[in-house]
């Protein structure tokens, strides 16, 4: 009887005393406030690995010029859905997304940041740039090798949703462009050349069926591209993954080069993910110069040379001549030469009610 | 005497059948997934498991769980035994109204429960914007998350507690009373001690939800490392980074704790059964 009350006396002082205790252990704030500084990023999904390196590298290099010891957060997940985190309230001071809608959504839902940021950094704000490939089984046994193969039959095919996903914005838009250079004879300058209007809609015609017959190929949406490379390499569902550049050299790499294989279509587009100081958001944190300094940063001879060894294709010229043999040379197409900017192609394709959401009925 | 044997054979069989088929289920869809976890986690050998967690950003994890369930247990345990009281001692008119609200949170998704946050704190509301632009973080920072906690494991003590108390009904309150005792002296004489294993008992599976809780969490979190990612939120950060042995160990935590709870659940099971049965004979 004694033994039993003891018991119960050890379980009910748990209950009472453990329960305050584990709160009052839980780490208070930072020791030292004085010549530090806090910096949120938030970033889309691939980015994972490069941020590592790159945060590691501008620590030592902002602790060196200016004795201050910054400590970088960061944030992962689907551009679009990242975007709108940041509206919502999530105190980015600095973001790095997958294109340059998902900023201009920022400044135009909440007021963030000016409507002209993409002007304020180096070529359209887009330190490094990436472009779409294609991650098949080692061997390609289905024989993918252009963007016309991946709407046969039985083909399956991984890519994010493009409602949430950056990278998936890219992929349906370089098939698009495919597409469209296709029908319209290999001359995409015709696109905007009132002469060729009614070829050019013809041409919108094909590319509609195409991206309606290549979704209907995709058995999985995730929402952002990481886990597009986790369905295709890690669950194996898939014959195809269209991924970034930067993406697919990653996955290849953590196997080995044992388990796939790149395919490098003919023609793909210029993937631009831009970055851009909140200033909303470091006016109230006082970071701005940090901010500002980060990414900067990223344009320096050490930031390019990061990027590159994480398989982005860098602006410096000297670094990417260096890396030159890192990057297959593609055709590539940017967006605003076909599309005519990140604005009209979203309004046109992926808002409700767009060309996506068509598309995706019909399936 | 032949269709007397295959009658025997048939009584025989068909139990074992039964048992043999939930046997089977219970290992495919349970103990297999468990055993993943850990062969997953000791793939690389124990050092390397154990440096999972020689690494800041999953110590920060195991903190934010500890402390989130550290707050929203404690809540729970006040407002599951208030309600409870309220409900099963005492008639007053919208009780069944307070029932289905407690049980609101088990009827939505969890992913639902953590928009209602966002859009409660988010820039869409007066509100939110006012303490948005006064630095005042609720969503994408620890108090979200420990208010989506506490929303998803509301139902868990007051569910528990109200049909023990309704089967143990007022009749020693009543003697209590009439013997003049108060209102906190019955509370904590009678009432509670007559409780106290359910009480229990439901702070066990409440805990284990807090601290297991994925969708809710995942949609206040904002996935900031080292700042907001609780345990379940890490394991999934890991596993996209290719850390799968990181990933599997940090899950293995979880696994255990659920094991934990599964032991103290049986443990509290067995030990109001034999007083039920003790009072039956004695009664």
């Amino acid at each position: 009887m004694k033994i039993k009350k003891a018991i119960k006396n050890v379980l009910w002082s748990f209950l009472i005393l453990g329960v305050p205790s584990i709160i009052s252990c839980t780490p208070s704030s930072d020791d030292s406030e004085t010549r530090s500084a806090t910096l949120l990023n938030v970033s889309y999904d691939p980015t994972r690995e490069l941020y590592v390196d790159f945060n590691e590298a501008f620590v030592k290099h902002y602790q060196q010029e200016t004795g201050v010891k910054v400590n970088v957060k960061m944030s992962h997940g689907g551009s679009g859905k990242q975007a709108r985190a940041v509206i919502e309230g999530e105190a980015a001071d600095v973001v790095t997304l997958a294109l340059a809608y998902d900023i201009d959504i920022i400044t135009e839902k909440a007021q963030l940041l000016p409507a002209d940021w993409q002007k304020r950094l180096p070529d359209n704000s887009t330190p490094y740039t990436s472009t779409i490939v294609f991650l098949v089984r080692k061997g390609n046994p289905k024989n993918i090798t252009t963007w016309d193969d991946l709407i046969k039959p039985g083909i399956q095919v991984i890519t994010p949703n493009p409602k949430t996903s950056g990278g998936a914005r890219w992929n349906y838009l370089a098939a698009w462009g495919y597409i469209l250079k296709k029908e319209l004879g290999g001359d995409l300058k015709k696109v905007n050349d009132p002469q060729f209007a009614d070829a050019v809609k013809a041409a919108e015609v094909k590319a509609k069926e195409y991206l309606t017959a290549l979704f209907k190929n995709v058995p999985v949406w995730d929402a952002g591209a990481r886990g597009s490379t986790m369905t295709f390499v890690q669950r194996e569902i898939g014959d195809v993954l269209l991924a970034w550049e930067n993406e697919a050299v990653l996955a290849l790499k953590e196997f080995s080069n044992e388990k796939f294989d790149i395919v490098v279509p003919p023609v793909s587009i210029l993937a631009e993910p831009p970055v851009a100081v909140i200033d909303k958001v470091v006016e109230r944190h006082g970071t701005r110069e940090v901010a500002e300094a980060y990414l900067k940063f990223l344009y320096s001879k050490e930031g390019q040379e990061i990027a590159a060894k994480n398989f982005y294709r860098p602006r410096d010229p000297e670094i990417a001549a260096k890396y030159a043999s890192n990057f297959k040379d593609v055709e590539l197409f940017n967006i605003d030469d076909v599309f005519g900017g990140w604005q009209k192609a979203q309004r046109l394709h992926f808002n409700d009610g767009g060309v996506f959401d068509q598309i995706h009925q019909v399936k | 005497m032949t269709t007397n044997r295959s009658k025997r054979f048939r009584e025989r069989s068909v139990p074992l059948l039964l048992i043999f088929i939930t046997t089977a289920f219970l290992a495919l869809f349970l103990l297999m997934p468990l055993a993943a976890i850990f062969v997953e986690a000791f793939r690389k050998g124990a050092q390397a498991y154990f440096a999972s967690f020689n690494d800041r950003y999953a110590m920060s994890a195991i903190r934010l769980t500890l402390l989130t369930a550290a707050i929203a247990v404690p809540m729970n345990v006040v407002f599951g035994v208030t309600a409870a009281w309220c409900i099963a001692k005492f008639e007053f008119p919208g009780k069944n109204v307070l029932i289905t609200l407690i049980d609101l949170p088990f009827a939505i998704s969890p992913v639902i429960a953590g928009l209602i946050f966002v859009l409660a704190f988010g820039r869409q509301t007066m509100l939110g914007e006012w303490m948005i632009e006064h630095d005042i973080k609720i969503i994408f920072a620890v108090p979200g998350i420990v208010l989506a906690t506490i929303f998803v494991t509301f139902p868990f003590v007051a569910r528990e507690l109200i049909p023990l108390m309704q089967e143990q009904g007022t009749i020693e309150e009543e003697a209590a009373v009439s013997l003049g005792a108060g209102g906190w002296d019955i509370f904590w004489k009678v009432t509670l001690p007559n409780i106290k294993w359910g009480l229990l008992y439901s702070v066990i599976l409440c805990n284990a939800r807090a601290m297991g809780e994925f969708g809710a969490v995942s949609v206040v979190s904002g996935h900031i490392r080292g700042e907001t990612n609780t345990i379940p939120l890490h394991v999934e950060t890991l596993y996209a980074e290719y850390s799968y042995v990181a990933a599997f160990s940090v899950a293995s935590l979880l696994a255990f704790l659920g094991l934990v709870t599964l032991v103290a659940k049986t443990a509290l099971e067995w030990k109001t059964k034999r007083k039920k049965e003790g009072k039956s004979i004695s009664g």
